[in-house]
């Protein structure tokens, strides 16, 4: 009478690998329509990559030689099934500006690129959380509207003059912060040189190598850019946090906690944020993807030598495959992104668990 | 001394069309005994209890003469002090509990949490008494109810569940909203049982709120009956089936009768009150 249906162990593990099997399948066809897509786009702007390479005085036979070279003359879907033959093995091409490989270029920004947003969405979540929270349980207060305002602040200001404000403000008058680029130029060279290089993201690799110095004028570089997307993000983690965090003060199990006479902080920062943690990853998550496709304008804006920037400069450049090679970067990172959300609201909703 | 003595209590939410009263003058006293609360759904039966505990939330608020538990005055108590009372002193059975308990909880945790904070308690001990407290109820799987999600239980099974998470404290005074509504007839008169031994050996008091007269009648003490957030008759359960007042007669009417005429069932009359 009392009995609780419960799967067969076995029978749960084999629901875990196919669920598994799925999102594996599903990154893999996002992928492929990704970059047959960005391929597309790729092969029919008006721009003729052999002229680049030979210049306009290149004779017919000379611009046949470079079009074979390149498997220019195969059909379209020839032509793509090698991109991704070799775009799985990690070689994405070669660049039309620098000739070296697109993989080892990126593999230069994106790092940069991946230090700017993890601390911005780090410093969005843990000011965002704790304001969109403190608005939530005093509604219509001073507090809650000092969250609103600043928040909309984030929203609608634009992000280059701010940036550019914090640059004069910080940098040029008070001087407390480095101007933009992630390092002076001599500690630069001391990290090129000396240094041993792990993950191309400086305040990591500085602080492996002990170089305290260098780790130091890199915080003083990325906290302005830093701070600028963290108070982007933040605007928006704050206000979906926000209300989360009030409809579910509004439920009845809420009640039922303070029937029991749990203190305020528990009824809110326990029973009502592991209910809240569930949609707030996916905010958190979408946000965090936002910042790492490479928010070109702070790029910009502090000399930042991320995925933004390389991805710009190689479309003023009409370098193809680099183009290419940034678009399929950013599109991995989105798709598994969101398959890391995944799993994490599995992990925090049961209902979710099946 | 009564245990509880609430007079001329009201409940207002202040709505954008104006304040909605739904306790509208309540007047009360509990000794340590079971007092039925019935009437038709919105009546504020549900409100009244809350307010006794002060858990009205805005834009609602409380107002009354007086409202005291064993003594002590818990209309003006400050928060503190109040918060020491529920969960230890008074507790709530929630009256949906599909709604009521937090759905990413286990039972375990939301059973062992007041026994953790408050009480200090080991986990180990905390463990055993929540078991203790699910097997009174008739779980037969305690263990692995403990480990089971909200969304897991059937009604039956998450209403006892909150009928076993406010015993554990062993409270004074317990408001069950609605207890038994989803509970089968042989577990229905175990649960009741169980409540009322606790205020015939323990001395505990009960308000016990239900749309089900029948069933008031034959577990109550005394009975309040409820109407548009007021009390309109007070009487011995004994009496309830024999009410004069129109209200419950009307009440009364709309009950269906086994073994009765099968005709379409009367509509409640609210024209005399
Ligand atoms: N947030 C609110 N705003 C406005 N009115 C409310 C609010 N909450 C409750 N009410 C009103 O309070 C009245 C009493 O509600 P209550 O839940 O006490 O009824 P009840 O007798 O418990 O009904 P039921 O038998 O359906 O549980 C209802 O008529 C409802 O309209
Ligand atoms: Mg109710």
């Amino acid at each position: 009478m009392t009995s609780l249906p419960s799967p067969a162990p076995d029978r749960q593990f084999t629901r875990l690998l196919g669920q598994i099997g799925y999102g594996l399948a599903a990154l893999a066809i996002t992928l492929l329509g990704l970059m047959l897509v960005t391929f597309l786009i790729g092969r029919v702007v008006p721009t003729d990559p052999v002229l680049s390479i030979v210049g306009e005085r290149a004779t017919p036979a000379q611009i046949a030689a470079i079009r074979e070279k390149l498997g220019l003359d195969l059909p379209l879907w020839q032509q793509f099934f090698i991109y991704v033959r070799d775009a799985v093995q990690g070689d994405l091409g070669n660049s039309i500006r620098t000739g070296k490989s697109v993989t080892s270029e990126i593999a230069r920004y994106f790092p940069a690129t991946l230090e700017l947003a993890t601390l911005g969405t780090i410093f969005g979540t843990l000011v965002g959380v704790p304001a969109g929270v403190l608005a939530a349980t005093r509604p219509g207060s001073l507090a809650d509207q000092i969250v609103r305002v600043v928040g909309l602040m984030g929203y609608s200001m634009p992000v280059f003059w701010l940036g550019l404000i914090g640059l004069l403000v910080f940098y040029g008058q008070l001087d407390w912060v480095s101007g933009p680029g992630r390092l002076d130029p001599t500690y630069d060279m001391m990290m090129e040189f000396t240094l041993t290089t792990y993950t191309g993201m400086i305040l990591i690799d500085a602080a492996l190598n002990g170089a305290w110095d260098v780790f130091g004028n890199a915080v003083s570089h990325i906290i302005l850019p830093a701070g600028l997307l963290g108070y982007v993000s933040m605007a928006y983690i704050s206000r979906m946090t926000r209300s989360f965090m009030m409809n579910e003060l509004g439920q009845e199990y809420i009640t039922t906690a303070r029937v029991k006479g749990m203190p305020e902080w528990r009824v809110i920062w326990v029973h009502a944020m592991k209910n809240v943690l569930v949609p707030l990853i996916t905010v958190i998550a979408l946000s965090y993807a936002y910042l790492l496709e490479g928010s070109v304008l702070t790029e910009t804006i502090f000399a930042w030598p991320g995925l933004g920037s390389y991805i710009t400069d190689a479309l003023f450049a009409n370098d193809m495959p680099a183009v290419l090679g940034g678009t399929v970067v950013v599109g991995v990172v989105f798709v598994t992104l969101n398959m890391a959300s995944d799993i994490l609201y599995r992990l925090v909703d049961p209902r979710a668990r099946i | 001394m009564s245990l509880l003595e609430v007079r001329n209590l009201r409940v207002t939410f202040d709505t954008e069309t104006g304040p909605v009263q739904a306790v509208r003058g309540v007047s009360f006293s509990l000794g340590r005994e079971r007092l039925g609360i019935v009437g038709e759904s919105g009546s504020g039966k549900t409100m009244t209890g809350r307010a006794v505990l002060r858990l009205i939330r805005p834009p609602g608020r409380i107002e009354a003469e007086a409202m005291t538990f064993d003594g002590q005055d818990i209309l003006n108590m400050p928060e503190r002090e109040m918060r020491a009372l529920r969960g230890k002193r008074i507790g709530m059975v929630m009256q949906d509990p599909k709604y009521s308990l937090n759905p990413v909880m286990t039972v375990g945790r939301q059973l062992t949490e007041g026994l953790r904070l408050r009480d200090r308690l080991g986990r180990a001990d905390a463990v055993a008494k929540a078991i203790a407290a699910l097997e009174a109820v008739q779980i037969r799987d305690p263990h692995r109810v403990m480990d089971a999600y909200p969304h897991e239980l059937s009604g039956g099974m998450g209403q006892r569940v909150m009928i076993a998470m406010m015993l554990i404290p062993e409270p004074d005074l317990l408001i069950a909203d609605e207890p038994t509504s989803a509970l089968d007839v042989t577990v229905q008169a175990e649960v009741l049982s169980i409540l009322d031994g606790l205020v015939r050996d323990r001395g505990m008091g009960l308000i016990f709120i239900s749309h089900d007269l029948r069933l008031v009648a034959r577990f109550c003490d005394r009975v309040l009956v409820m109407h548009k957030g007021l009390v309109v008759e007070e009487i011995a359960a004994a009496n309830l089936l024999a009410a004069k007042h129109p209200y419950t007669q009307g009440l009364l009417n709309c009950l269906p009768r086994i073994g009765g005429p099968r005709g379409p069932l009367p509509v409640l009359d609210r024209t005399g009150v």
